[in-house]
């Protein structure tokens, strides 16, 4: 008896490998590519906002402030996406959300009105300008956040 | 900018991209092939900065240069640090990401030329 229990402890327990319980990491699979493109997106819109508000910030200062903005949430969207920690997770889950809520207002207004913003940021018109890829990334994120924060499906426990 | 070098670059980067996303395809890790194939990108990228060097010396000037420079910089980088990312993980995502880097390269590749008259 001693020797089932403790093999049933052993099955039902599983190994999670590291951080959260239950929940996979989110730096594997699909995550690993992911990962990639928000660590280019991070430097690439960290440093051209840098660039701009070094060389010519009183042309365009919201698009430019707005680009360095969304290159800070990039930076913190990979760092909690490489992360397998519960910490890293909510890091990564709240930079998704203000960076869809980001692209989505900015997007919006570029459109609606485009004197807001007289030179490009990463945002405007829903990040033409970088292949729509700043609208997709966030939706994509949350999306593989909330996948990977259930347990792995073979697990035998209804979830 | 050496036209020739930016146009060798962009197409060999492409390629690289295409043959690494077809092993992707069919869920190949990162092999020795791959790699030697990503250094000879790497090895036009440097010819490339080497390019730049010379015409700057020679007293030409991008119409950005601190633009110019981050490209730059980029183009070499993206190469080791995507081939880094993708053996750490051998599976059909991590060989992606070196697809990913290539495609960077390309891009960089593109810009360098707009800033560059």
């Amino acid at each position: 008896m001693t020797t089932e229990t403790a093999a049933a402890a052993a099955t039902a327990g599983g190994t999670p490998p590291e951080g959260t319980p239950g929940a996979r990491r989110t730096a594997s699979g699909p995550g690993r590519l992911l990962v990639a493109v928000y660590a280019v997106f991070a430097v690439a819109a960290t440093s051209r906002a840098l660039v701009q508000i070094i060389t010519k910030f009183h042309e365009a200062p919201v698009a430019y402030l707005l680009s360095a903005l969304a290159g800070v949430v990039y930076i913190l969207a990979t760092i909690g996406l490489t992360r397998s920690s519960a910490v890293g997770r909510r890091l990564a889950t709240a930079a998704c959300a203000t960076e869809l809520v980001g692209v989505l207002t900015v997007g919006t207004l570029s459109v609606v009105d485009r004197d807001l913003f007289p030179d490009e940021a990463v945002w405007s018109v829903y990040g033409q300008g970088y292949f729509f890829l700043p609208v997709v990334l966030p939706a994509l994120g949350l999306w593989w956040l909330r996948r990977t924060a259930r347990p792995t499906p073979p697990a035998g426990r209804p979830a | 900018m050496v036209r020739v070098i930016a146009v060798a670059v962009a197409v060999a980067a492409l390629l690289l991209a295409a043959w690494v996303f077809l092993l992707a395809w069919r869920s190949r890790p990162i092999g020795r092939a791959v790699l030697a194939g990503a250094g000879v990108v790497e090895a036009l990228i440097l010819a490339q900065v080497i390019g730049a060097i010379a015409l700057v010396a020679r007293g030409e000037r991008a119409d950005e240069p601190l633009t110019f420079v981050l490209y730059l910089i980029a183009s070499v980088v993206a190469l080791p640090l995507g081939a880094w990312w993708a053996v750490g993980e051998r599976s059909r995502s991590g060989t992606a990401v070196l697809g990913v880097a290539a495609l960077v390269v390309a891009v960089m590749v593109q810009r360098l030329q707009q800033t560059w008259s």
